[in-house]
């Protein structure tokens, strides 16, 4: 499925927000945010910083949750459920929905661990199972033959970008629907860049990704949709290749012109 | 009012761009004019001048296509940048086609006055496709300089008028060759010269489209009469 021959409207929603405000205590940070997620595509959001795409990507798996005065009104639908109000564990509902950080953040233990740790906690795996499970998430993040003969080494030993791919691969093993990237590349060299965008374009035959960053040239190239957003307001979401031909609204072309200001 | 890019390096860049594209369109205009000129009076230097300026001319389109190149290199343009840069890409070559339309009408204009015009008695002259052409390509390079999309739009109607004119001269100068073999090699040439102001129109028109795709993000070649109005609105 690509983006090239499917709008926008035609795809089948993964996520669908409605009307979704936030709340930073008193502070509004998302205003009347409206959108379809669709599945199975690359999804990235940009504008300047302080615009509020970092906080739409974190009330997608309630991750805001951890502060008690931040709060979210308005409705994320996800297979007919709302994950603001639904009773799942949150747990469960952030293994549906994973994360991968800005900075790598591998738990400090052996690089196999770092992946088994997670599906332990959903999942009763035997020993060759657990291994095979293993390997095919290293695999899919485009890291089994970097590690494979250092599966006992400690996680923080490699280098950043096998780190962030090393998060991919744990985000992936515990096989969630939607996988979400708060600027995954920002703190790589281009080369690991390459390979991370390499495996998002990888990812989304399996995953509905949604990235955020701060790259216009990371969006254009990873991505098949982008939203621009400003204030906390969407200002305009489209076809990745029109929005960096031809953006329809003055403020998105302004943007990402570097006419921003 | 388009506003000011937070490097002025890369406004600079791009306004440079746009004004050598629009100097480059001066010189093929002076081509034409003098080309056309030369044929009306058979004056020799000013067919010379034709030849001449068609190596400023080329030598604006390579530096051109090296500054947009490195501009696509080093600033990554998107949007209406983009799209410029694209337009201008392309315009350069319709331009320099021009310029070689040009250097045709006078080359051949030379070999017809120094060989000594046969009067062709009651041909009414290549002059309404010649003022058609140069108003052509005058108007798109105007289009171009204001980015006007609905001028850019007259530019492209025009083209049919030139088309006509030219198969009317055709079909006159058939006339003249059918009635009197003396007539045909110069009226062999006259086809000549109005078939390159036929293609003149051709790349105005080229011209004129980039322009609508600059402003409105719309492409139109290739497309016509009824669409070609209603891509605009």
């Amino acid at each position: 499925m690509t983006a090239d021959t499917l709008s926008l409207e035609k795809l089948p929603s993964k996520l669908q927000v409605n009307d979704l405000n936030f709340y930073y205590g008193g502070y509004h940070a998302l205003k009347n945010v409206s959108m379809s997620i669709p599945e199975k595509c690359v999804t990235a959001f940009i504008g300047p910083s302080g615009c509020g795409k970092s906080t739409l990507l974190r009330t997608f798996n309630r991750m805001f949750e951890l502060y008690p005065e931040q709060r979210a009104e308005g409705q994320i639908m996800m297979n007919g459920e709302n994950l603001l109000t639904t009773t799942m564990d949150v747990g469960l509902l952030r293994a549906q929905i994973g994360m991968v950080f800005q900075k790598p953040t591998p738990f400090p233990m052996s690089i196999y661990d770092n992946i088994a740790f997670g599906i332990k906690l959903f999942e009763n795996l035997n020993r060759t199972e657990m291994e095979d499970r293993v390997e095919w998430a290293l695999t899919k993040a485009a890291l089994w033959n970097e590690v494979k003969d250092k599966l006992k080494q400690s996680g923080n030993g490699l280098s950043g970008g096998q780190q962030q791919r090393l998060c991919i691969a744990r985000a992936i093993a515990i096989k969630p629907q939607v996988l979400l990237m708060d600027e995954p590349c920002s703190a790589l060299d281009p080369i690991s860049t390459g390979y991370i965008e390499e495996l998002i374009t990888e990812l989304k035959k399996d995953y509905t990704v949604v990235i955020v960053t701060h790259n216009m040239q990371h969006a254009a190239r990873a991505s098949d949709f982008t939203a621009y957003m400003y204030l906390g307001e969407l200002i305009e979401f489209g076809k990745t290749d029109d929005i960096f031909v031809q953006p329809k609204k003055k403020q998105t072309e302004d943007y990402i012109t570097g006419r921003f200001g | 009012m388009v506003k000011e890019h937070l490097s002025t390096q890369y406004d600079a860049d791009l306004e440079e761009i746009r004004t050598r594209m629009l100097q480059m369109g001066g010189l093929v205009e002076e081509q034409v004019s003098n080309a056309l000129a030369g044929y009306a009076d058979g004056n020799s230097p000013t067919l010379d001048r034709v030849k001449a300026t068609e190596e400023r001319v080329n030598q604006l389109e390579i530096e051109l296509d090296d500054r947009c190149t490195h501009l696509i290199a080093r600033r990554q343009p998107a949007a209406g940048d983009l799209r410029l840069v694209m337009a201008v890409v392309k315009s350069i070559t319709d331009l320099e086609r021009i310029g070689d339309e040009a250097a045709k009408i006078a080359r051949i204009a030379k070999q017809m006055h120094e060989r000594g015009i046969v009067h062709l008695s009651g041909f009414s002259d290549v002059r309404v496709a010649a003022n058609l052409a140069s108003s052509m390509l005058k108007g798109a390079l105007d289009a171009f300089a204001r980015m006007d999309a609905e001028a850019a739009q007259q530019i492209v109607m025009q083209d049919k008028h030139i088309d006509s004119e030219f198969r009317s001269l055709l079909r006159e100068l058939i006339t003249f060759m059918m009635e009197d073999p003396r007539t045909i090699s110069t009226a062999l040439d006259i086809v000549w010269i109005a078939k390159a102001l036929e293609r003149v129109g051709d790349h105005a028109k080229n011209i004129a489209e980039y322009v609508i795709y600059v402003s409105s993000g719309t492409d139109v070649r290739h497309s016509q009469g009824q669409s070609e109005s209603t891509a605009l609105g």
